[in-house]
């Protein structure tokens, strides 16, 4: 009965994105509403295919988004670096906006896919999938429903299909980590309403009494995005058959949304997500308990309270109320405490067990994401402070800081439970090459220190010449003489990038070869469902 | 004119009964996790990730289930 709705669903489905498409004003909107065709024929057709499948009830963890998910987290790591790389050298070296790709593959359309690309795909999807495994693991049951997991899963693939090609054609509401149009915010709306059914839906099944501490950072990250997207994409389509939308609030108000919203996916997407990461994947890498669960709490509650609060530093020297500037300024200057609380309960959790650093690469990574955890959030406060920022803001130094944090904390922990998962999903007894583990170590970990500290060397020098004035008070530099100072800086980011995405290469054979390769740990316990 | 009233409403009330309830269930929370006998229960419950790590509680023998 059931599967007979969900024909009828995706057949109206398949109908109506065929209808909008006929009607489409513009070509984003034309091809979002056919992916949207075709999304809604393969769910279609698989549906068909599995009619009348075995009925018995589901038992053990439900593995199988999950093997898709890292898979597909690799997969966006490696395209999302690749898209950094390539926008570096458009910097260094102009002339690789080419003329012909002009209005496709120049700077500005393929840098919202850069972001994009790392943040959402290969951060989200590596966030979903990792969630999806602690939260069974940690609970003790399987995932609620299998087909909301299914539909949270796929659909979350289509929202990342949906805004990457409206980027390159062109569709964009020009708010920053928000760039996707009105209607990719509502299909995500859709499909994170129920990545919180399925995962509060999971939380109460547990058989465990007391919900772990990765769980609610999780849960935190779910519910804080959900209000952020709501809020930063409240918008007005122009025409229901067309990619562009007015947004309702104008001016300061618009633009505090806009850094409310961005400081907090900062905060709740790449560090409440990622810390509901490390709160799982360090233990079990490390084979002991977090170093203090007292401290967890306590760092989960402050971290919630106060992150929330941060978003105006963005605004400094702006027309935004002074008042709400230095609030933002005092709160992110607060924050380095919860921060550092959460960084110490991470590393110390190795106390006892430092040895492990010689001999296990996998852990090695996961200590320098949170060392540039660490590193970062202490970078950020300091640049929050309004006498700094007045020299940091509008250069490269902030470039630099989001991309310690980001390569450093985001990419790194998801490395380490990319390298944890893959022989456990796959039933192996450990990884195909920990040397090839340990090339990737180096080549991200060098990429990031270049990519860092050329940022900083240009940021502060491009700070320094604009602020530059003579006898007269004139200023001394023009802005195209900042961008020429710049040039040895540029190419140096770039080769960071090439070190850091070749490590991401070399992570995804291995981790190929360790599915295709690496001898089984037993003879099919977990990977065959007791009958 | 209605609408600059509404916001001073609720800036007057978030600024003082919001702010003290937000920094007493905070400070709450502080005490809560330092509570007699939580280090006992804590410990416990920092070893969930080491339970269940192939199949549900209850599916056939599960260690540590209590």
């Amino acid at each position: 009965m059931w599967d007979y709705l969900k024909l009828v669903v995706f057949g109206l489905l398949a109908v109506l994105t065929m209808y909008l498409a006929s009607e489409a004003r513009d070509l984003a909107y034309l091809v979002a509403a056919l992916i949207g065709f075709l999304s809604a024929v393969v769910a279609f057709i698989f549906t068909l295919r599995h009619m009348g499948g075995d009925p018995t009830p589901k038992t053990g963890y439900m593995d199988a988004p999950i093997r898709i998910g890292v898979i597909l987290t690799a997969f966006w790591g490696v395209v999302g670096f690749l898209v950094g790389t390539w926008i570096a050298f458009q910097l260094a070296f102009p002339q690789l906006n080419f003329a012909w790709a002009e209005g496709y593959m120049n700077f500005g359309r393929l840098r919202p896919l850069h972001t994009s690309a790392v943040i959402f795909a290969f951060g989200g999807t590596g966030l979903l999938t990792t969630s999806f495994y602690v939260v069974q693991r940690t609970s003790g049951a399987r995932l609620w429903n299998d087909q909301l997991a299914w539909f949270v899963f796929w659909g979350y693939q289509i929202t990342i299909l949906l805004a990457a090609t409206g980027y390159l054609l062109g569709a964009t509401q020009g708010k920053e980590y928000a760039e996707f149009e009105w209607y990719v915010d509502w299909w995500l709306t859709i499909v994170w309403v129920g990545y919180l059914l399925l995962f509060l839906g999971t939380l109460m099944k547990r058989k465990e009494p007391h919900i772990y501490v990765a769980n609610w950072f999780y849960l935190s990250f779910i519910v804080t995005i959900a209000m952020l997207h709501v809020v930063n994409n409240l918008s007005i389509p122009v025409s229901l058959f067309g990619s562009k939308s007015v947004q309702v609030f104008a001016g300061v108000q618009d633009a505090m949304t806009q850094w409310w919203y961005g400081h907090n996916a900062v905060g709740f997407f790449l560090t409440a997500g990622f810390l509901g990461m490390m709160y799982y994947f360090v233990p079990k890498q490390a084979e002991r308990p977090v170093f203090s669960y007292k401290l967890s709490i306590i760092h989960f509650w402050a971290l919630i309270f106060l992150y929330i609060w941060a978003g105006p530093h963005h605004l400094h020297y702006t027309a935004l109320p002074d008042w709400a500037s230095t609030l933002g300024m005092v709160f992110s200057v607060i924050l380095w405490m919860p921060s550092w609380g959460g960084m110490i309960n991470g590393l110390m959790t190795l106390s006892g067990a430092w040895d492990k650093l010689r001999t296990d690469p996998v852990i090695r990574m996961m200590v320098v994401s949170i060392g540039f955890y660490g590193m970062s959030t202490f970078e950020g406060p300091m640049m929050s402070i309004k006498a700094v920022n007045s020299l940091s803001h509008y250069t490269d130094w902030t470039i630099g800081h989001v991309h310690s944090g980001a390569l450093g904390w985001n990419g790194m922990i998801t490395f380490g439970a990319l390298y944890f998962l893959f022989p456990r999903l796959w039933n192996k007894t450990g990884l195909y090459s920990l040397r090839m583990v340990s090339w990737h170590f180096w080549l991200a970990t060098i990429g990031i220190v270049l990519y860092a500290s050329s940022m900083w060397v240009t940021g502060i020098m491009e700070g320094l010449m604009w602020r530059e004035v003579d006898a007269q008070g004139f200023l001394v530099n023009s802005f195209a003489d900042t961008v020429a100072a710049k040039f040895p800086m540029y190419v140096v980011r770039g080769v960071g990038g090439v070190l850091y995405l070749t490590g991401a290469i070399i992570m995804a054979y291995n981790l190929w070869m360790t599915v295709r390769r690496a001898p089984l740990a037993r003879e099919a316990t977990a990977a065959a469902p007791a009958e | 004119m209605e609408g600059q009233d509404t916001y001073t409403v609720f800036r007057a009330f978030a600024d003082s009964w919001v702010l003290l309830a937000m920094f007493l269930f905070f400070i709450g929370v502080v005490v809560w996790a330092f509570r007699p006998g939580s280090s006992r229960i804590y410990k416990d419950t920092a070893n969930i990730p080491f339970r269940h790590e192939d199949k549900p509680a209850g599916d056939g023998d599960s260690p540590g289930a209590h």
